[in-house]
């Protein structure tokens, strides 16, 4: 089954545009649960109201106001909202070319396929250059009178963009204070690069399942047909050791596994 | 605030959990016609008067307008046994991870009473350039996370399910029927390479819509139009915390 373009677009890079059509990479699979009122068990509604009065305040009465300290707002009107908003455009335009990681995953948010539209020659040796040249580009675009920026890269014969978060809102590692303390156990820091290494793997995604997600489904059918079924109740206590004998015996146990194999 | 325990091989680390994004500075309150706040209420479509937390129940629709209620104890039950575990089962290359998989960061802090286990953990993943696979169960989800080391720092990125993305098959993408020419692609990679001599810096992505909006914020409160004050709610001044002051305090407890 074929999924719809949700935009189109113009990849700009210099004077060279190419078509393109975007659509979105992820298939929402998660279990969507909706608000009921026990009583009736309809599905509730919502509705805005005066916290003071509990009256509620019709749609065309709501305005919209900006928080600019605890207590004090200002009010911006439709024409004021409407000025903020950005030129439309149908133009992607490529800024850059990084080397790939150059961009950090916390910014990554949420990726899109690029398909040809049209051009194919075009859109197939953009996507061949930059797996030659080994590099990915910075965009950026306003789409649905939002602005955004992302990371365009090939990923075997396709392109594909990922949005970014505004910096201002990523956190990083680099602005917290780092860890002071005594020096680390030249043995325990050997037994657990031993362990990491006993473990390092390619990362393989079809090696994970949301397995809770099913467990809950599974679980909805059951009760659905009225067969209340009986769940255990789970917890867990877990025995303490010293670091030092749980880095060695999960070695021992890693070797033994490997044998095994 | 979440807190867990990382699990590899036998030895566990106790960690709390902080969100590593702050919310959108630009977001907008709805408010009444005086400039009041309003609160978003659930209400009854039957009877038409609003619900409290307790008259309300969570319910999956199996069929139109057929639901099954499911508690929050059913969803706890389905947990799997040790779901405050952070399982982790591999440790890859930190930078291998695609870009389409990722979702959320989260920091993790050291928890428990020694954080020997986490600086060593932490120590010995930054050295050897690797980042930790891992599934666990938090708040009715089950998450596959990256994570990384950073600056003495364990962040956990979580990443969409293989199933949650889609391939370019699916999407119906058409398929490469005969290679585009060489000199097409030689024109691109010409370009890439004269656009990759300017240092690009992400501080150059710059949200501009929410910079018209605080400049337009600031002109109507210098002129006093349209600026209503009340009383601020009760909570209001100690829920704005940076997360930045969270995570600095409890790193700092531990040191």
């Amino acid at each position: 089954m074929s999924a719809r373009a949700i935009w189109k677009a113009k990849l700009k890079l210099n004077g060279t545009r190419i078509p393109v059509d975007l659509y979105s990479a992820v298939a929402d699979r998660a279990v969507h649960f909706n608000i009921l009122e026990e009583k009736t068990m309809t599905r509730v509604k919502q509705h805005m109201v005066d916290p003071e009065s509990g009256k509620e305040v019709p749609a065309d009465e709501i305005r919209k106001a900006y928080q600019v300290e605890p207590g004090t707002f200002v009010i911006l009107n439709d024409d004021e909202l409407d000025s903020l908003e950005p030129e439309p455009s149908r133009e992607i335009e490529i800024t850059h070319f990084v080397p790939p990681a150059s961009v950090d995953a916390q910014m990554f948010e949420r990726p899109y396929y690029l398909g040809p539209d049209g051009d194919q020659e075009a859109y197939f040796a953009l996507a061949e250059a930059l797996n030659s040249k080994g590099k990915e580009g910075i965009a950026r675009w306003i789409m649905r009178k939002k602005e955004y920026s992302g990371v365009l890269r090939a990923e075997g014969d396709y392109l594909f963009l990922v949005t970014l978060r505004d910096p201002k809102q990523v956190v990083s590692a680099k602005d917290l204070p780092t860890h002071a303390g005594r020096d680390l156990d030249q043995k325990e820091l050997k037994m657990a690069t031993q362990l990491v290494e006993a473990l390092e793997g390619d990362f393989d995604p079809t090696e994970f399942r949301d397995e809770y997600r099913d467990r809950v489904l599974e679980f909805i059918e059951r009760k659905a047909k009225s067969k209340a079924p009986k769940l255990h109740v789970v917890r867990s206590k877990r025995a303490t050791t010293s670091l030092e004998s749980a880095l060695d015996r999960s070695i021992k146990q890693l070797k033994k596994e490997k044998k095994a194999a | 605030m979440w807190s867990g325990t990382i699990t590899f091989g036998l030895v566990s680390v106790p960690v709390n959990l902080y969100p590593a994004t702050r919310a959108s500075r630009s977001s907008l309150r709805m408010v009444g016609p005086e400039g009041v706040p309003l609160s978003r209420r659930y209400y009854s479509q039957e009877s038409g008067r609003d619900l409290d937390a307790d008259q309300m129940i969570r319910g999956y629709e199996i069929e139109k307008d057929k639901y099954v209620p499911v508690t929050d104890e059913e969803l706890e039950r389905l947990e799997p046994k040790k779901s405050r575990d952070i399982d982790v089962r591999r440790f890859v290359e930190q930078d291998s991870i695609p870009p389409i998989y990722f979702e959320h960061g989260y920091f993790l802090t050291p928890g428990g009473e020694t954080e020997k286990a986490y600086r060593l953990l932490a120590e010995t993943m930054e050295k050897e350039g690797r980042a930790g696979i891992a599934t666990f169960v938090m708040r009715g989800k089950e998450y596959l996370v990256a994570i990384f080391s950073e600056n003495g720092i364990l962040r956990a990125e979580t990443l969409r399910f293989a199933d949650e993305l889609r391939s370019p098959k699916e999407i119906g993408l058409p398929g490469k029927k005969k290679s585009p020419p060489k000199a097409v692609v030689r024109r691109f990679e010409k370009l890439i390479e004269k656009k990759s001599e300017s240092k690009p810096t992400l501080r150059e992505i710059k949200d501009e819509e929410t910079e018209r909006l605080l400049k337009l914020v600031k002109k109507k409160l210098s002129k006093g139009k349209d600026v209503v004050e009340i009383e601020p709610e009760k909570d209001e001044e100690s829920k704005v915390v940076d997360i930045m002051d969270v995570l600095k305090k409890s790193i700092a407890a531990k040191a």
